[in-house]
């Protein structure tokens, strides 16, 4: 089985800048979008606040979960359904004692449920000074990755193409928070190691094919970088197509059948690796081609 | 050639042998008697999010323990003072960490400022001045020596929590440092987890202190507390109602005694009502001191406190020999136990604050492991499938490679005791992505080799040199991001690092390494002339 039965010679470098307006287009969506909500949708990993995860025995109403919890610190809470007869009680700050939270929590649900009817799943609370410091750390990782991999690129290929491989990849990481802000999703731990993924998956795609023009530029020097890099990418399509359609159906898969409390994870790294295989294609070379024209190195011509 | 295949072929072996022996424990509850002597019996290690469990991240607030050894300090300066016969007044008591005191003349100041330096290293004048003709001179624990307190009592309670849980009996517990103030409490699989966290939290400071009987109990309520003394609560149970009162009494402020001197302290059943008590047994020396404490003050009430509360208050009868004393304060079964467990380890040398909570109940963990493998199942034979269709006979070889990934990858996590959590499901699901990556690369690239009309075998030498290097690149720059979120990540995100940087290591053995045994094998010595690729 093929999918491209023969090579492609399609233009992509021409393609540059409907895709360049297409990019910034949702990013200029994404931050308009945050604007609207009034920034990104922390939960309690980041802003700090408590979180109770319920399971009763018959469907109960949300009037009845908010007033049993009304007593307890728990005036503002946020109830979410979460899968059937399955409810998140959040709440951002609560006055009370820490130390009493989960006897509270118990006590509260006893009466107003009565024993057996219903099971605390999970109980979470994060103090105000914890949450900061998560942000930071979250942060940090993420620059962090950046600066290492830019590194790493630029020894192993010139500084060019790092440059290209992390403006692709902060444009995966842009474009991400950009959906997950349009359908209002949560920004938790595991959102961060869900970007960190995209990034990691980003450059992978992006690395394979900044290896196949460093290999076609060294095989011929007499072609610009504007053919080698059209070429490159073609070359890889067959690659690219088949690589990221099978972490695609594992994502799928993953969405649909992983369970909840991976769900909104899944559904950022569907779209991280979409945009990973867009800006791969559309972004990251022609950038270096971008670079090329502003600055040419006769580097690449020598060997 | 095929002595190199069989060298290689027998590494692969040895490794998935290996990998098979860590993780039977996971995968058989019934293994033989011999396995468990000679052979590791680890199980794949769970987080909590898979298991259930509590994990604690708590704050020590050390800056209460410099203020106490401030305190001490005081105390024994006050003394030594009032021995020399130098005239002072002690404004401000150790509170903030700051002890301010009042001189009425120089030479008083002066002979103050002698004693501090030749008897008190550790503290030093932090400023002076004077208000209408009178020193002042504000004390406080040089700043060095502060750090090494706030240390020690980070260390200490680490020490202290971790033999309290001990006590308690929880499985694989984790009790680590964050930070310079922080301490992480893991506790897998625990159900009762109030309790659990009063017992971690407790300071359990035991005093000893004197009931003040001269003075009023009701005027001290209004307002008029005597000098030296302190109103604390005694909380008592009510047999006929069930319901625990408290009672405020006044207390003498000095400790005469704290729990440093415990030796021992057991739960008891007393004869009378069968009820429990904890029944304390101090050492050697806090034996002669409370023999001492209860000869000087027989027919007074001395009050047992613990945390500020009083336990309970007893009238001293006569004077105590041989070091034993009772707690009593109609306690449950568990209350008295966790009571023993507090006072066997000892006080916390600081109070400390609960500032993150996670409580995963057993059966969410249950639910998520269920739908977390069955994805992943359905995930990987997908993707075998996938391959065979894509690649036929060599997707077969991809597929022995994706299933030794797999078993390598769970044996390696097994073998370095790394834990397995939900996102670190998903980071093997990526893991089995990247896996394929690097099969598809190579056979693409022998796929081009093929159309240029080399030999299989020359095909098959030249895909792989030509990979080889794009497999290591991205998987490298991969593997860096990785390395950042398992330093800077937490939990979860750090559960996920290990199993994604675990993964990629092993993936580009399977996919390069092993592949290539397999291509090799079945190339060798034959003469093929078309690759099914």
């Amino acid at each position: 089985m093929e999918i491209l039965k023969t090579e492609t010679h399609y233009n992509f470098v021409k393609l540059m800048k409907p895709t360049v307006i297409l990019s910034l287009a949702v990013i200029i969506i994404g931050i308009a979008s945050l604007i609207w909500h009034g920034g990104p949708n922390f939960g309690i990993d980041f802003s700090g606040g408590t979180l109770i995860q319920i399971k009763f025995k018959n469907a109960t109403h949300t009037d009845k979960i908010r007033s049993a919890f009304q007593s307890s610190g728990f005036e503002g809470s946020i109830i979410q359904d979460y899968g059937p007869l399955e409810v998140i009680v959040r709440t951002p700050e609560r006055g009370q004692n820490a130390a009493s939270l989960t006897t509270d929590v118990e006590k509260a649900a006893q009466t107003a449920f009565g024993a057996g009817n219903y099971e605390i799943r999970r109980i979470e609370m994060v103090g105000p000074k914890v949450g900061r410091d998560l942000t930071r750390k979250a942060i940090l990782a993420i620059i962090f990755s950046w600066i290492g991999i830019l590194v790493y690129v630029g020894i192993r290929f010139e500084f060019r193409y790092a440059l290209g491989g992390i403006i692709a990849l902060v444009h995966d990481v842009l474009v991400t928070i950009t959906f997950l802000s349009l359908f209002d999703k949560e920004f938790d731990l595991n959102i961060v190691a869900a970007l960190l993924t995209i990034i990691g998956y980003s450059i992978n795609d992006t690395i394979v094919i900044f290896d196949r023009i460093r290999e076609n530029a060294r095989k011929n020097i007499k072609q610009s970088l504007n053919d080698i890099i059209n070429a490159s990418v073609n070359q890889t399509l067959s690659r690219t197509i088949l690589t990221s359609f099978t972490v695609f159906i594992v994502l799928l898969v993953l969405f649909f059948f992983g369970g909840q409390v991976i769900h909104d994870f899944t559904f950022a790294l569907i779209v991280g690796t979409l945009s990973g295989v867009y800006s791969t294609v559309f972004i990251a070379s022609p950038i270096v081609l971008l670079f090329e024209k502003i600055r040419p190195s006769g580097l690449k011509r020598k060997k | 050639m095929l002595k190199s295949i069989r060298i290689r072929a027998a590494i692969v072996i040895l490794l998935c042998l290996a990998a098979l022996v860590y993780l039977a424990p996971s995968l058989s509850t019934s293994l033989p008697e011999s396995w468990k002597k000679y052979l590791p019996m680890d199980k794949i290690h769970l987080g909590l999010d898979l298991q259930g469990g509590m994990h604690l991240v708590l704050e020590v607030d050390s800056a209460k323990a410099v203020e106490s050894t401030l305190a001490r300090s005081i105390n024994d300066l006050k003394e030594n003072m009032m021995e020399k016969r130098i005239r002072f007044k002690l404004t401000t008591n150790a509170a903030g960490g700051n002890a301010a005191f009042e001189f009425p003349d120089a030479p008083a100041r002066d002979a103050f400022d002698d004693l501090l330096a030749k008897q008190y290293p550790d503290l030093e004048v932090a400023s002076s001045g004077a208000v209408e003709g009178k020193g002042i001179a504000t004390v406080k624990i040089k700043d060095k020596r502060a750090l090494e307190i706030k240390k020690m009592a980070v260390e200490q309670s680490l020490e202290t929590i971790r033999n309290r849980v001990d006590q308690f009996g929880v499985t694989e517990p984790e009790i680590i440092p964050q930070g310079t103030d922080r301490i992480i409490v893991q506790l897998p699989g625990i159900k009762d987890t109030t309790r659990a966290k009063s017992l971690i939290g407790r300071t359990a400071l035991l005093e000893f202190k004197l009931v003040d009987e001269e003075n009023s109990l009701d005027e001290a309520l209004k307002g008029n507390i005597p000098e030296g003394d302190v109103i604390a609560s005694e909380s008592r149970l009510d047999r006929t109602s069930g319901r625990r009162n408290e009672i405020p009494l006044l207390l003498k402020n000095r400790t005469l005694m704290s729990g440093d001197a415990l030796e021992s302290a057991k739960v008891q059943i007393g004869d009378r009502f069968g009820e429990p008590h904890v029944s304390i047994k101090f050492n050697s020396q806090g034996a002669t001191e409370f023999e001492r404490i209860t000869g000087e003050n027989v027919k007074k009430r001395l009050a047992i406190v613990l945390d500020g509360v009083v336990h309970s208050a007893p009238v001293i009868q006569e004077k105590i020999a041989g070091g034993e004393a009772q707690i009593t304060g109609s306690f449950t079964m568990e209350e008295a136990s966790d009571l023993a467990i507090v006072l066997r380890a000892g006080a916390l040398p600081a109070p400390v604050t609960i500032l993150e909570e996670r409580t995963v109940g057993p059966s969410l963990g249950q639910d998520s492991i269920d739908k977390g493998t069955w994805a992943s199942i359905i995930a990987g034979i997908l993707v075998l499938l996938f391959m065979i269709a894509y690649y036929k006979a060599t997707g077969l070889i991809a597929d022995v490679a994706l299933t030794m990934n797999m078993l390598l990858l769970l044996g390696v996590m097994v073998a370095f005791k790394a834990t397995l959590t939900l996102p670190g499901i998903a980071g093997i699901v990526l893991t089995i992505g990247m896996a394929v990556d690097a099969n598809v690369l190579i056979n693409e690239r022998i796929k081009e080799e093929l159309r240029l009309s080399k030999t299989p075998r020359a095909a098959i030498e030249a895909g792989y040199k030509k990979a080889f290097l794009t497999i290591f690149d991205s998987n490298v720059t991969t593997l860096v991001a990785a390395l950042f979120l398992f330093g800077f990540g937490t939990g979860p995100v750090k559960g996920f690092a290990v199993t994604l940087t675990i993964g990629i290591l092993v993936s580009m053995f399977t996919a390069v390494f092993v592949t290539r045994i397999l291509f090799d094998y079945f190339v060798w010595n034959r003469k093929i002339e078309k690759i099914s690729i």
